[in-house]
């Protein structure tokens, strides 16, 4: 090294140097990089990773490739009753993640709530408290025990105690409470900063016209929101195929059933529980593409893909 | 046309991070570690007192903090008797599942793994799958094979596969019965009197029609009720060849029995909470709710930490033998700690282990330190084995003579690459419809049987 910057000029390399470093062709990958270097790392390797071991047998030194085999063990009972609980939860989730946090955001923003700061952060709060730390809360509120909180109450009204956790209908209710507990919050804050963009002027000379409240939600408040509502139903078809947490912290060592079974939670168990990482590989596929084509369904029949004038 | 297209790649894209936003966020879920003493993930390093430059550093990995408090008491010892071979032990406890995952993972890697860990019984199939270029865990033959007269080998076959003992047991895990002194008395029943299940059932009705209590509680979510009695009865889930054998004769007539306890005798009832460590089934038998529960030794803790008030009304039996002079117990669960193939200072962790956990004082303080029985049985009659500590307040001054008279009725249980999934299949399938929803036992076990079998 020491030989080669003493025959070149040092005027003439730092000419190169800073030629190179203000090249405008290099400049703009330079600034990007960062980005791709944590993009492809981070994202494109494990994800090209993950495909090649959905087609392997993996073992803790060695790995031997099986071809389909992962995929086609997925035609059994367990698989399919995660895939309709995944189902049925992230059908519920929208209907209830949807429509009351869009309605308590129009409230919120309404000049006539008091409180609203209050409201807004005792909303938003479940969404920074560890989920766990709140599972262990509902795992209290809703013991199988007569004397657990919520059966001492519905006790004194003359309904039965319930074993919440054992049966198929409260163990979904159990995990879509606690989902709407955790994501409430947030979606009222993805409807707020919607209802913030709707220009003032618009329901003002909608006041001028003679509509109603009701009219004004209908007619202007609903049609500006829909972008954030695509955005959200996205969102919420997504982390309700692939919930994990709010099905692991209610049972630990599986459900009863497999009541609680989700896509995710099947991937968990066979591919660590069980040690069979390529077999979680094929799961994992298996969700992305199914989410990826409910999604694809989904934005196509909102218009996403429509040419914008 | 291009446009479109490079549009509908954008939003896959956008699509495909979105997802894996979401499924990051689902992260960081686990916290099953017991909370005694370490927080979780913490480190606790245990330093020679002097001379600290030429120690050799090892490390550990738990999931159970007090479990370090053993290897604790010992690499202080060790450092007493051998100070030119000083030892820093680095201690690390994981909550449970992510202890296991993240050795798994290391030991698939190649690096990251510590010297030690300690591994659940039901995961050690994970660590020996494949074959013995596979198995990423020091063999131990060495140091277990010169003991294994004196000790319950049973305990180590469990954690060995083709000749090779990869793991040091923590405790034999002898499941006994733990009676309410209380109800039994009220129903005067000697627990001591009961021998075989039919003396148990019996009794379950008399304390029955005394107390207006069921006897005892079936687990319908966990297999510590199913699995002792199969496995007393020479029988277990899956056998030495790998077949699955849910289904055997044995297997059925047991659980056709526990079915009757529960639906016939109405003497049982399945656990609150689907299974003996949970909250609501602590709450429910230190209040009386049942006059007997079955559970490895490994469970006075349990008493200890969440059932206090019972200091003194339990009294441990055998297991009721399933025939007269029949085997009155099963070793069920356990830790059993491995050396991992990443060691730097193999030949000098293996002798700490051995020290600490095979020697004679290490058997004497796995009793005195952590309260768990040690494998070595020829050390169960030393005078400290009898000495007061936490437990024999709880339990009384001779839970290893009783321990003494069942140590040979202990047989091994098979731990192969399916046994995670059966115990699972069993416990959320098989016992929860039969004990719970009166499901008829020839027809659950069957199909809970081919399936483990059709996903081998």
């Amino acid at each position: 090294m020491k030989t080669l910057t003493k025959e070149l000029p040092a005027t003439s390399r730092k000419q190169k140097l800073k030629k190179l470093l203000f090249s405008p062709k290099l400049a703009p990958y330079t600034f990007v990089l960062p980005f791709i270097l944590a993009f492809v790392i981070f994202f494109v390797y494990p994800i090209i990773s993950t495909i090649t071991m959905s087609f392997q047998n993996i073992n803790i030194a060695t790995s031997e490739y099986v071809g389909l085999e992962n995929y086609s063990k997925l035609d059994n009972p367990k698989f399919y009753a995660a895939l309709s609980n995944s189902a049925r939860f992230t059908f519920w989730t929208i209907v209830i993640l949807i429509p009351f946090p869009l309605i308590t955001a129009v409230f919120l923003n309404s000049k006539l709530t008091y409180l609203k700061n209050l409201f807004k952060s005792a909303l938003f709060l479940p969404a920074l408290t560890s989920v766990v730390v709140g599972g262990i809360i509902f795992r209290i509120i809703f013991s199988d025990m007569e004397e657990g909180f919520l059966n001492s109450l519905i006790m004194s009204i003359g309904i039965p105690a319930q074993e919440w956790k054992m049966q198929s209908n409260t163990a979904m209710l159990l995990m879509v409470l606690l989902a709407s507990w955790r994501w409430m919050g947030v979606n009222i804050l993805y409807f707020l900063a919607g209802l913030q963009s709707i220009p003032k002027e618009i329901y003002e000379s909608a006041e001028i016209d003679g509509a109603n409240a009701f009219q004004k939600f209908i007619k202007i408040t609903l049609p500006f929101l829909k972008p954030v509502s695509i955005y959200v139903l996205t969102v919420t078809i997504y982390s309700g195929f692939s919930m994990f947490t709010e099905s692991y912290v209610f049972w630990r060592n599986g459900s009863p059933n497999d009541i609680g079974l989700t896509i995710v939670g099947y991937l968990f168990d066979e591919g660590f529980s069980y040690g069979n990482l390529g077999m979680g590989s094929a799961i994992g596929m298996t969700l992305l593409a199914i989410v990826l084509i409910v999604n694809l369904i989904q934005l196509k029949f909102f218009g996403l893909f429509r040419k914008e004038d | 046309m291009v446009k479109s297209r490079i549009k509908l790649f954008l939003s896959m894209i956008m699509a495909f991070s979105l997802l894996l936003v979401v499924a990051c966020s689902n992260e960081n879920t686990d916290s099953d570690a017991d909370s005694n003493g370490l927080e979780e993930g913490e480190s606790n390093t245990v330093e020679p007192e002097e001379g600290t430059e030429d120690a050799t550093t090892l490390s550990l990995w738990t999931f159970v903090a007090y479990h370090q408090d053993h290897f604790e008491y010992m690499v202080e010892r060790w450092n007493e008797e051998n100070p030119n071979e000083q030892i820093k032990l680095e201690m690390t406890n994981y909550p449970f599942e992510e202890m296991h995952n993240k050795l798994l993972i290391a030991l698939q890697s190649g690096v990251g793994a510590p010297d030690f860990a300690n591994i659940e019984i039901k995961q050690w199939s994970k660590f020996l799958q494949g074959s013995e270029e596979d198995i990423s865990l020091e063999p131990l033959n060495d140091m277990v094979e010169p003991i294994l007269d004196n000790a319950v080998e049973a305990r180590f076959t469990n954690y060995s596969k083709d000749g090779n003992y990869y793991g040091i047991p923590t405790q034999v895990a002898a499941t006994v019965m733990y009676y309410n002194k209380e109800m039994m008395n009220e129903a005067e029943v000697d627990p001591m009197s009961i021998e075989t299940w039919d003396d148990f059932v019996e009794a379950g009705l008399k304390v029955k029609d005394a107390t207006g209590k069921p006897m005892t509680t079936v687990e319908s979510a966990d297999t510590w009720t199913f699995w002792p009695i199969i496995s007393q009865r020479g029988s277990d889930l899956i056998d030495e060849a790998g077949n699955v054998i849910v289904d055997n004769e044995i297997n059925t007539e047991t659980l056709q029995f526990l079915s009757d306890m529960v639906h016939e005798h109405e003497i049982a009832i399945p656990a609150p909470g689907g299974n003996h460590s949970a909250e609501e089934f602590f709450g429910f038998f230190s209040d009386g709710g049942a006059a007997s529960v079955m559970m490895p030794a490994w469970y006075m803790s349990r008493f200890r930490d969440y059932m206090p008030d019972m200091a003194g009304n339990i009294e441990i039996a055998p297991m009721p033998a399933w025939e007269k002079g029949g085997a009155r117990s099963a070793g069920m669960g356990g830790t059993g700690t491995a050396l991992t193939n990443q060691s730097e200072h193999k030949d000098l962790a293996k002798r700490f282990l051995e020290y600490a956990k095979l020697s004679e004082e290490g058997s004497i303080a796995l009793w005195t330190i952590l309260g768990s029985e040690p494998p070595r049985w020829d050390v169960w009659d030393k005078p400290e084995m009898s000495e007061d500590n936490e437990f024999t307040e709880l339990f009384g001054n001779d839970i290893f003579e009783k321990l003494s008279t069942i140590r040979d009725d202990i047989n091994p249980i098979n731990i192969t690459d399916d046994s995670s999934r059966a115990i699972d299949l069993v416990s959320n399938q098989l016992l929860y419809n039969v004990i719970r929803e009166g499901q008829d036992v020839e027809e659950g076990i069957k199909k809970v049987a081919d399936e483990i079998r059709d996903s081998q």
